[in-house]
């Protein structure tokens, strides 16, 4: 696993995808990281984003 | 009557009072509307008030669009957060699981004791039908929610309608796909509803599964299992429609295979209306531009939306799946029914009517302005459309 965790969140509708949980609903592991999620990943809970759109959040 | 307030940075507030607060009752007590049919052949002992269910729905739901017109309520955005919160109005999502139940097997308990006529039964059982395609809409507000007990709620009230898989196949397969050709969900300009249903009933369960498939093996688990989500609710429909048919015979079998196909093709009827002829522009990359507000068709009428747990503002809940059905808002310039459902479902089975009401509807669009390449259009009707509305731009 990593040293350094992220976490991405949808524009549309806040889900929050946090590297060091994955989401096990989806079947994504802890430690998952987003970059290697597949291409044409959308939002689990909207749909209406792409991998793309997601933004990376900045923890102080 | 509740008022909700906020506090501004540029030191004014914001007030808003939901003026439907109380009449989204209205979406509770709907799947009530066959037992009104019941109740009437029971006090009366004619069979022809197994018609009135039918009656209310397709006569004095348009009517009543009609009468009571559209609906200038709209909560401001700033104010959403407090009425999302607001627990009154997911519990009446809770509460409409029940009623679907309630209605469903008192219908079927009628049906099992007492002789009708052949029209009162198909009479009967097609009003159920409709009104447990309203379980799928029920089903639909409760599966794009983020928590579990609305989501379990979810599969147990799509159980009643035998469609488990719906919300899988909705929030993430026609959210996706919305308004493109690749969807089976969204109806293709010259496509009447008879030939989409064919394309959108074996497709949506063909997506379903495809996703659910997918999301196991990712998990690593075995996709005839208990964790299969499609599987978890078709359980539910097994114990229900096996319990009927041991209960009260082989008369269940012909009642629940009308009941079941009307209450798909409600949501055939839905989803044929929503999208009709409207297409999301293709990016470079092959991916397909984000949903907007024009990828929708709307009413906003008062009636029906208040029947229907505002489906009906389609184009705030295709941008906002998770937002909750009091918040929706209706915008101005949005592409526009010229009723609500109800009337438009009536319209819809009569291809030729609602190509003609329709298709000129869907050219008139700002957006689209006439160019036929911006409609997503049935491939098999091209070159009619082509020859009557002129050649799409290259």
């Amino acid at each position: 696993m990593p040293d350094t965790q992220n976490r991405y969140q949808c524009p549309g509708c806040g889900y929050t995808y946090d590297e060091s949980f994955g989401d096990d609903h989806e079947g994504y592991p802890p430690g998952f990281l987003f970059t290697d999620l597949p291409d044409d990943f959308v939002c689990p809970d909207c749909a209406v984003r792409y991998k793309e759109d997601f933004n990376l959040v900045l923890t102080p | 009557m509740t008022t909700y307030s906020i506090d501004t940075a540029d030191q004014s507030t914001v007030n808003y009072t939901d003026q439907k607060r109380w009449w989204w009752l209205l979406s509770l007590v709907n799947p009530l509307t066959p037992l009104f049919g019941i109740v009437g052949h029971w006090l009366t002992g004619s069979e022809l008030w197994l018609l009135v269910p039918l009656g209310m729905m397709f006569i004095m739901g348009p009517a009543f669009d009609w009468l009571f017109g559209e609906d200038e309520n709209n909560p401001p955005e700033i104010l959403v957060p407090q009425l999302e919160q607001d627990t009154y109005y997911r519990w009446l999502t809770y509460l409409t699981v029940p009623v679907h139940y309630i209605t469903f097997l008192a219908v079927a308990i009628w049906v099992g004791t007492h002789s009708l006529t052949w029209w009162g039964f198909i009479a009967l059982t097609v009003a159920l039908g409709f009104a447990d395609g309203f379980a799928i809409n029920t089903g639909h507000e409760l599966g794009h929610k983020r928590t579990k007990v609305e989501t379990w709620l979810a599969k147990i009230v799509l159980a009643v309608p035998a469609y488990g898989h719906f919300w899988i196949e909705h929030n993430r397969g026609h959210h996706r796909d919305v308004a493109t050709p690749d969807d089976p969900a969204s109806a293709r300009m010259g496509e009447s509803i008879y030939q989409f249903a064919r394309r959108e009933i074996p497709g949506a369960f063909h997506r379903a599964w495809m996703l659910e498939h997918e999301r196991l093996c990712r998990k690593g688990v075995p996709v005839w299992s208990i964790h299969n989500e499609v599987l978890q609710s078709y359980m539910i429909t097994v114990i229900l429609q096996v319990g009927l048919i041991a209960t009260f015979g082989w008369i269940m079998l012909p009642f629940l295979i009308i009941h079941n196909f009307f209450s798909w093709w409600v949501l055939t009827s839905a989803n044929y209306i929503e999208h009709y002829g409207l297409l999301r522009a293709q990016q470079a990359d092959g991916k397909y531009e984000r949903c907007q507000p024009h990828h929708s068709w709307n009413a906003n009428h008062k009636y029906s939306n208040l029947l229907l747990f505002h489906l009906q503002r389609h184009s705030d809940h295709h941008a906002n799946p998770t937002r909750r059905y009091q918040s929706l808002r209706d915008f101005p310039d949005l592409p526009s029914l010229p009723s609500g459902y109800y009337g438009m479902y009536v319209v819809a089975y009569l291809p030729a009517l609602w190509f003609k009401m329709m298709d000129s509807r869907l050219l008139a669009l700002p957006h689209i302005n006439g160019d036929l390449s911006k409609i997503n259009i049935n491939p098999d009707s091209l070159d009619a459309i082509q020859a009557r509305y002129g050649q799409a731009d290259a």
